[in-house]
């Protein structure tokens, strides 16, 4: 229970909770008027901002000790697929969107 | 000095992505809001590589060698993978990259499981919920992928609901043993949980029809979101929690903007697509639809000698990869003096904006593309639609039969139209799995085949004209 109430007495927590909830809203207001031509390009674009967590597998790459073989052959694994995700995520966003711009300037 | 710098870059990082996903939903800025995201995510990733400080050690990162070999390696596979893929390979390829995301955030808490495994109730809860999340997500995503470019079939599993109901008491079980503690060696009872995670993620996605794919990716994409957000909470990252949690909630906003596109409710998708009304409809008489065909030179006549023409494209026509031959017919047509557009629906196709995105690389202008409020409202002066293996988005049943589970979807209304032709492989029915009486109208006239070889034969005939 202690450790339950000091979630809002830690003020880290408070400050990491307080950044959870206006961006929950702030995420729903971001969305909310997307024509459907732009849910698939929007939704890959997103797939390659939640890419970010490649942060959390640098950094238990990076805090490994040398002799630490769990943490860095796991980590190296993480940070491998998290940069698949956010390139690639990138990428393919950067291609769907480039075939719209080329037609509207030819237009 | 170091840690203001890495704030401000974390700072300048949360501005891009939310900056990025409001220029992502406006198609004129939206090239331009991916490469800031972009932007912002590489300068957060040096920033945490050059001057992060393990708040333990007070020390910066090491293992240059080995983050740097990791982030090469992954930019040439995923540039590679994501260059070389084909524009009707996207859906999958998107969720593809999302399940990797999804074991980035997997990968990370068996890490931090084995590095503190007595830690405080909070950052136990934290490793665990992101673990779980991220195994879901990963497992999901390459059953959706598998099940997008046809590997994996679609599949109802008996008993589903009791099944998974069973698994999730399992994984909230494991889940109070390993975070609360109780248990003296917590590391079985932490891979039995990912080990459930993963059958729960598979069971989730597996009975979900191929075509309902976009929202279910859709889904595990904010999913991964909420993973790597927990991954935020870890390790006290304002950056991974406003990526994540803005993901997570835009993601979920876009989910359910999908499903009113589709006239769903998320619920529906995920019990399984249509399961409930196809065995009323299996009960109900099936009664043989009767058609007429038209063979190929009439149909070409009938189009060469309109004054409009409306192509509807859907699913066949992605199948077929016959967007280049479709755009060549529009030109040929043209030069006839033909006024041609396309009707696009929605969600025509595997994905919304599918058939956007397969057109536009067959270079048609943007201009000739017709949303479908758009196209419904010169329907009535259109001569002739050419329907290219669409089925559910043109079924009038929609619009006028209360018991057909597609009713109330919004659909491109056909059959005001002079003339339709329907181009089908078969008469199978369409994803939905419910009979089209478009097909038995008196306008409409059906002709078989691939889409592409149909099309083809449509141009030399129309070559001969």
């Amino acid at each position: 229970m202690e450790n339950l109430t000091s979630l809002f007495t830690d003020e880290s927590t408070y400050r990491l909770i307080t950044i959870v909830m206006l961006s929950i809203f702030l995420g729903i207001e971001l969305i909310s008027n997307v024509p459907s031509v732009l849910h698939t390009p929007l939704m890959s674009g997103a797939n390659a901002i939640h890419g970010v967590v490649i942060i959390g597998a640098i950094i238990v790459m990076g805090k490994a000790a040398p002799t630490d073989y769990l943490a860095l052959a796991l980590g190296f694994m993480a940070v491998i697929l998290g940069t698949l995700n956010v390139v690639g995520g990138f990428v393919v966003t950067d291609r769907m969107l480039e075939m719209f711009s080329k037609k509207k300037k030819s237009a | 000095m170091s840690q203001s710098l890495l704030l401000l870059s974390y700072l300048i990082g949360s501005i891009t992505f939310i900056l990025g996903l409001r220029m992502l939903s406006k198609p004129e800025s939206a090239r331009r809001g991916n490469l800031i995201a972009a932007a912002g995510m590489t300068v957060s990733i040096l920033a945490t590589i050059f001057l992060y400080i393990n708040p333990d050690s007070h020390e910066h990162l090491h293992n240059h060698l080995w983050i740097f070999g990791g982030l090469v390696i992954g930019t040439i596979l995923g540039t590679y993978a994501a260059r070389k893929v084909k524009m009707t390979a996207m859906p999958e390829m998107v969720s593809l990259f999302n399940g990797m995301g999804g074991a980035c955030a997997m990968l990370i808490s068996v890490v931090e499981f084995h590095g503190d495994s007595a830690a405080h109730m909070i950052k136990m809860l934290v490793i665990v919920l992101g673990a779980m999340i991220g195994t879901v997500s990963f497992v999901g995503s390459m059953i959706a992928w598998g099940k997008l470019n046809g590997r994996i079939k679609d599949r109802t599993i008996p008993g589903a609901q009791v099944i998974n109901f069973i698994l999730f008491a399992g994984i909230a079980a494991l889940a109070v043993l390993v975070i609360g503690g109780y248990v003296s060696v917590p590391a079985y009872y932490f891979y039995a949980l990912l080990l459930l995670a993963a059958i729960y993620g598979g069971l989730f996605v597996m009975p979900i029809g191929g075509a309902d794919m976009p929202v279910v990716i859709s889904l595990l994409n904010s999913f991964t979101g909420v993973a790597a957000a927990f991954g935020g909470f870890l390790y006290n990252n304002p950056v991974m929690l406003t990526g994540g949690i803005l993901v997570g909630s835009a993601g979920t906003i876009l989910t359910m903007l999908m499903c009113k596109a589709m006239n769903r409710s998320l619920k529906n998708v995920l019990i399984g697509s249509f399961g409930g009304q196809k065995a009323a409809a299996a009960g109900a008489p099936k009664e043989k639809i009767s058609y007429k065909e038209i063979p190929l030179n009439d149909a070409a006549v009938l189009m060469a000698y309109a004054q409009k023409v409306m192509i509807v494209p859907g699913y066949g026509l992605a199948v077929a990869q016959a967007q280049h031959t479709c755009h060549q017919l529009e030109l040929l047509l043209a030069e006839k003096g033909v006024e041609v557009y396309y009707g696009i629906h929605p969600v025509a196709g595997r994905m919304p904006g599918h058939m956007n995105v397969l057109l536009a690389e067959a270079n048609v202008p943007y201009e000739k593309l017709l949303e479908m409020e758009d196209a419904n409202d010169i329907m009535s002066s259109i001569n002739v639609v050419l329907i290219l293996g669409a089925n559910d988005v043109v079924n009038p049943a929609a619009k006028d039969n209360p018991a057909s589970p597609i009713y109330g979807m919004p659909i491109l209304e056909v059959e005001r139209a002079e003339h339709v032709i329907v181009n089908k492989r078969s008469m199978n029915r369409g994803y939905a799995d419910i009979e089209n009486d478009l097909f038995s109208r008196p306008k409409t006239s059906m002709l078989f085949g691939d889409a592409k070889s149909v099309l083809q034969d449509l141009i030399a005939e129309l070559k001969l004209l």
